[in-house]
């Protein structure tokens, strides 16, 4: 078999990866799977490659991807190796659990970080306040820097208010 | 109706009508949406997959846009009929292997389904020939804001729907184009224009084959982002970019045309004698004949036959479509002797039935 870059050399690297959910195979050279960034020597799934969690990570801030390889989703437990090596997280709440290291992922990824989307009607109140605390949470950095303790103050409580608000709707649907 | 009705009958995407018939085969939008706090069903247990499919049944079988669906509990499906239903498009190969705690509700027509429990808990699709994305669009957001009203989703503010995986998070919406395309294969531009797509985006995948070697010649074009734009976003510019894949497709047709007008009608010409001829027929010649022909219809080369025929032909042709309609399995040998009978009968019943219409 033909290498699929290259259409010269023979293939002798076989990568295999799920795409939405079909199986794909790649047939690499060694050549270029080493252009193309795939550890041939190295024990490194494909998925480490496309989601950016290979070795680049822990070479350079080991202590970092030590402690981040520990971490698990407090709700469902997935690892973060489990991510690794699925490329699927275990519940909705991996996204808050695994943030930091989603957060470059999805910036690669997609067109943006901020959904623009349709949004469920049950979660539009929500959606709604999590943009007014922004918006209100930008005013308050800005009267903190021109010292208006006043201003700041109110906004600090609007913000509060709102949250609860906001939290009291959410429990009674 | 029951699985058995699929079998004979049109697909959704390959219509049997003459509608559908150009370069655009068809259009699709799907939907990724997960329940609330429970687990993707990759990561939940067995247990817990039946209790979410058992929580989700009473929702699907009374959505009103679905009409009364079928449904298809995996537990119970046969590996012939899971075949069948992948071969439909209305699987996925990781449903189709899939044991209990997962499914699909269909509606009668097969223009919009919900599969349960794949990679998401729900994902819902629509189907529609020709280029109509906004009309998949419309029937697919009407089935999510009924289920919506009974079901908590998974969803933050920042980053939209939550999925299973993070590339389809955001609107969870994936909208592909199926692109009949010989011209561009056959001037050799469509490694460029699968080039071009990965930069804006797009991901182009053979139907039936990898890369621009796909038999039958039959591409899928479709977004791979999902965050970030809004739905109609989306949906808008893949169909500006399938509306500029068309024109050049139409564009190498007329120069091949034009500049060996002799070759083109040459491999047409072939393509009928070994389809109305052959006795032996494997799955990748017969779609790759059946694409020259549906080429030579599209180019007013051919008058016997329309598009109506190959299209069906392309779907019964296929291994599990083959294999039900014998009633039995065959080995990949006799499938090819079945396919080849089946090709040269239903080209001959449909040859006849024109030239009867035509003589009125």
């Amino acid at each position: 078999m033909k290498c699929e870059l290259c259409q010269e050399l023979e293939a002798t690297i076989h990568l295999t990866q799920v795409v939405d959910g079909a199986v794909q195979k790649v047939h690499l050279c060694e050549g270029c799977a080493a252009k193309s960034g795939f550890d041939v020597h190295g024990p490194m799934s494909i998925t480490d490659i496309l989601l950016g969690l290979g070795g680049q990570e822990s070479a350079k801030s080991a202590p970092k991807a030590v402690k981040s390889r520990e971490r698990s989703c407090p709700r469902c437990h997935l690892r973060r190796a489990d991510f690794k090596k699925t490329g699927r997280l275990g519940c909705p709440s991996c996204y808050e659990a695994f943030e930091d290291e989603l957060e470059p992922l999805l910036r690669a990824m997609h067109r943006g970080d901020q959904h623009r989307g349709k949004v469920p009607a049950n979660e539009q109140e929500r959606v709604r306040a999590t943009a007014e605390v922004e918006a209100l949470q930008a005013q308050l950095a800005e009267a903190v820097r021109e010292e208006r303790y006043e201003d700041a103050a109110r906004l600090r409580d609007a913000i509060q208010t709102t949250r609860q608000t906001a939290a009291s709707q959410q429990e009674t649907p | 109706m029951n699985l058995h009705d699929l079998v004979n009958r049109p697909t959704a995407w390959l219509p049997g009508a003459g509608e559908g018939g150009g370069i655009v085969v068809s259009s699709r939008i799907r939907l990724a949406r997960n329940l609330k706090d429970t687990a993707f069903p990759g990561w939940a247990g067995e247990d817990e997959c039946a209790h979410i499919w058992r929580r989700l049944v009473p929702t699907l079988r009374e959505a009103p846009a679905l009409e009364k669906p079928l449904q298809v509990d995996m537990g119970d499906c046969s590996a012939l009929d899971r075949h069948i239903l992948f071969e439909r498009h209305l699987i996925s190969r990781e449903l189709a292997e899939r044991k209990a705690g997962g499914g699909l509700f269909l509606r009668g027509d097969e223009g919009l389904s919900v599969m349960v429990n794949e990679e998401d808990h729900l994902r819902l699709q629509a189907l529609r020939p020709d280029l109509d994305l906004s009309g998949a669009w419309r029937e697919v957001n009407q089935l999510d804001g009924e289920l919506e009203r009974d079901l908590d989703f998974a969803f933050s503010p920042q980053l939209g729907y939550l999925t299973a995986c993070p590339t389809n998070v955001g609107t969870g919406l994936r909208a592909s184009v199926m692109l009949h395309v010989p011209g561009l294969v056959l001037v050799k531009e469509m490694t460029a224009v699968v080039k071009g797509m990965a930069k804006i985006g797009l991901a182009v995948r053979g139907l039936w084959g990898e890369g621009s070697e796909a038999s039958g010649h039959l591409f899928q074009v479709s977004n791979q982002m999902t965050l970030g734009e809004a739905e109609a976003e989306i949906i808008g510019n893949l169909e500006q970019i399938v509306t500029e894949i068309v024109e050049h497709e139409q564009n190498a047709r007329w120069r091949l045309f034009e500049q060996n007008e002799a070759y083109l009608r040459d491999r047409v010409g072939r393509a009928i004698g070994l389809l109305t001829h052959a006795h032996v027929l494997n799955s990748k010649e017969a779609l790759d004949l059946l694409s020259d022909l549906r080429l030579g219809i599209d180019m007013n080369m051919v008058e016997q036959w329309n598009h109506q025929v190959v299209n069906q032909l392309l779907l019964q042709t296929q291994p599990g479509h083959l294999q039900k309609q014998q009633g039995r399995r065959l080995k990949p040998g006799e499938r090819d002797v079945a396919r080849a009978d089946m090709v040269r009968e239903q080209l001959r019943q449909s040859k006849e039935k024109r030239s009867g219409n035509s003589d009125e």
